[in-house]
């Protein structure tokens, strides 16, 4: 574990970088749809691309308590600039970690944590999303190599990206889970084109696009974990950490909203006195703190649990639906609390009212969580 | 050419600063704590030295509470190759600290020594003129730009009328101003290095130095609450105003 001296070290530092240099950068880059190079590079030398890559692969190795802290203080800045090293940290390099060969792990590992290599996952496409295993795109081997076909769609970061991890059906007769596998792909392989960067409701600066493969020939010593039919399992072993990570986000960014909204309470006066003294107002408050905390407890007790080896599915389940649905309340509260000015552009609610949304949809959606937690309450009713 | 850097743990410079009750001091309990800012533009121009190959080795070296070593980690992970913390919880004022820097100077023999010029706590801006006149060596006070040459440093000094260049020859003291250069945050890595870097531990005793309080705080107080503004019709009013009311012309 991540000493506590460290780690304090660790958060106060990213706390002054993301306080004095991302939040002033922040109305610039939603203005340009365009994160500066030079905040790229500096987030590569503090080593924020491989915080959960392990030392030997040359990240930080940084356990799950120490990520949701560190992610935490970035929800205060822009999600944008979070999402620049989301997929390294996460679903791009997670199953590699957690299944790759070690050769695989040494090939990529380094250059991902690094920061030289922006690492995407390719798992939805057009007609697959909430019901991922129905996923079309397939890989056929052929000799030494796996041909792909396919496309895969809203991947995070692809238009910069220098390698994938895709999702395809290597057994055409298995229409389920099983018949996937996970492949490692170089972004140059001929063959993959990339669509044109989606426009987005929010998080401006960070960029999503279609991947297409045409007859990508992708060496077949590239399957993930050595074997076929492991990928989709492998897919839903990264996704609690992912979960985890995507709800300290929230609550970060929960945190920054409340911020906003004490301090234009305290400064905007109607009716003769600063609003925030109206009961009303201070009941919103009270419920964005309320429920912010909460959420916090729930990502740092889930992240204690998941570092002691406990199984978290369910509860990393729990931590993403109500974090994610929290702090889309608790942007709605500073969006009001704000008064018609929560609608305008100049003040930061506006655009993180919009931003947060799309946490309440990708990693699985909030009816996706439901449907976890649900069965999963069923599947341990039953004993099993 | 070895340099020594002073860091002081003191009230991070966002907090709002409150004065105790009992009016001894300010309020320091539960107070977020950080390394005065100017020694972080010293231990960056320490580590710029060492990055250019003119210096070889970077010590850090704090005086205060066991806490102050966490000012010294956050010197090591800035790139100070070690540090060393001299332990004590009374009040230190600025001629026991340069004594005890002075000490340390004797034992580690560096070529410069870089402070801030002064501590975001108490602003007295003494330190590097008394550590200097304590060695008897050549100091280069509020600089904004270093440059170190065959046995000599290069400081150019933000003075009230502009910039003055003075020559001095080493060893010398320097103490920096805001513009000599912008700190970089340590990187995440670096700050786990900083783990293991070593950092020596000692007390004002083993160094034979006395640090009993030269000075004795009477009070502190708030500073009295500004006035609102106010808006005057004419140029001849304001002229008045500032004559007669606020006693400036
Ligand atoms: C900005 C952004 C970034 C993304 N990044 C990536 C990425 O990097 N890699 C990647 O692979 N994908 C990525 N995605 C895709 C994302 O994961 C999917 O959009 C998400 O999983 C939802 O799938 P869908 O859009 O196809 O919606 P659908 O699955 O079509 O869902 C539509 C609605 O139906 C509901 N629904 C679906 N099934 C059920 C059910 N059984 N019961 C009840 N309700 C149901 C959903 O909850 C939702 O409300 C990204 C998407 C966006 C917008
Ligand atoms: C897109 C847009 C179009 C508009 N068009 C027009 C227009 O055409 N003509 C026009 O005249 N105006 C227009 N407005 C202004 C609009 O009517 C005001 O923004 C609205 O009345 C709220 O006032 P405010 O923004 O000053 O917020 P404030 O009054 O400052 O309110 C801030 C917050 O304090 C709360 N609050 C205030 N007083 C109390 C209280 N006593 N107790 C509890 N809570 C309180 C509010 O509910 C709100 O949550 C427009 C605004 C927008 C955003």
């Amino acid at each position: 574990m991540t000493d506590r001296d460290t780690l304090a070290q660790l958060v106060d530092t990213v706390r002054r970088y993301v306080r004095e240099r991302l939040v002033p950068l922040e109305a610039e880059v939603a203005e340009t749809d365009r994160i500066p190079e030079q905040v790229r590079r500096e987030m590569a030398e503090m080593g924020l691309f491989g915080m959960s890559i392990p030392e030997t692969y040359g990240g930080l190795g940084l356990d799950m308590q120490a990520e949701v802290e560190i992610v935490r203080e970035l929800g205060w800045a822009s999600p944008a600039f979070r999402s620049l090293i989301g997929t390294n940290n996460g679903l791009g390099s997670q199953g590699l970690l957690i299944d790759g060969s070690e050769e695989q792990k040494r090939e990529w590992l380094p250059r991902i944590a690094s920061g030289e290599l922006i690492a995407s996952f390719c798992l939805t496409e057009p007609e697959a999303g909430s019901d991922a295993a129905s996923l079309k795109t397939r890989a056929v081997r052929d000799g030494e190599d796996y041909v792909l076909n396919g496309t895969k769609r809203f991947i995070t970061n692809a238009p910069t990206a220098g390698v994938f991890t895709v999702m395809a059906r290597t057994d055409p007769n298995n229409k389920g889970a099983g018949g996937i596998s996970a492949f490692i792909v170089d972004a140059r392989t001929p063959g993959i084109s990339l669509g044109r960067p989606n426009v987005k409701m929010g998080q401006k600066g960070a960029h999503i696009c279609d991947v297409i493969f045409e007859d990508a020939r992708v060496p077949a010593r590239n399957i993930i974990g050595g074997r076929e039919g492991q990928g989709f399992k492998t897919a839903m072993k990264v996704l609690d950490r992912g979960r985890l990570h995507i709800s300290a986000l929230c609550c970060g960014t929960a945190e920054r909203l409340i911020h906003e909204s004490v301090t234009f309470a305290l400064e905007r006066r109607q009716f003769g006195q600063p609003i925030g003294e109206f009961q009303l107002i201070q009941a919103m408050l009270a419920d964005s703190r309320t429920e912010a905390f909460a959420a916090l407890a729930m990502v740092r007790e889930t992240a204690r649990r998941f570092d002691a080896g406990e199984k978290i599915a369910t509860d990393a389940a729990c931590c993403k639906y109500f974090a994610s649905e929290m702090v889309g309340r608790v942007a709605d509260r500073a969006v009001q609390i704000h008064g018609g000015s929560g609608y305008i552009a100049d003040y930061p609610v506006e655009r993180f009212y919009r931003d947060v949304r799309i946490f309440r949809l990708y990693e699985g959606t909030s009816q996706i969580q439901q449907i976890v937690i649900g069965r999963a309450m069923l599947r341990e009713a039953r004993g099993g | 050419m070895k340099v020594i850097v002073a860091v002081k743990r003191v009230v991070d410079y966002n907090v709002k600063i409150r004065v105790k009750a009992d009016k001894t001091g300010v309020e320091l309990s539960n107070v977020k704590m950080s390394m005065n800012p100017f020694d972080e533009i010293g231990v960056e121009e320490a580590v710029r030295l060492k990055e250019a190959g003119v210096a070889s080795e970077v010590v850090a070296v704090s005086i205060g509470p066991a806490q102050a070593q966490e000012t010294i980690r956050t010197a090591l992970a800035m790139g100070a190759d070690r540090g060393i913390l001299i332990k004590t919880d009374e009040e230190v004022q600025p001629l026991a600290v340069a004594k005890l820097l002075k000490a340390v100077v004797e034992a580690e023999a560096p070529q410069i020594v870089i402070l801030g010029k002064q501590a975001i706590d108490d602003d007295s801006n003494q330190t590097g003129q008394m550590l200097a006149a304590l060695l008897g060596w050549a100091q280069g006070t509020f600089a904004s730009k270093v440059a170190l040459g065959d046995g000599k440093a290069t400081v150019t000094r933000e003075v009230d009328g502009g910039l003055q260049t003075v020559e001095l020859k080493l060893p010398a003291v320097v103490t920096t101003d805001l513009r000599l250069n912008e700190p970089r945050y340590a990187s995440l890595p670096n700050i786990m290095k900083a783990k293991k870097k070593p950092i020596d531990e000692k007390t004002p005793a083993d160094l034979g130095v006395d640090i009993a309080p030269r000075l004795k705080t009477l009070k502190v107080e708030e500073p009295p609450k500004r006035q609102a503004g106010r808006k005057v019709a004419s140029v001849e009013e304001l002229v008045q105003a500032l004559k007669n009311e606020a006693g400036v012309i």
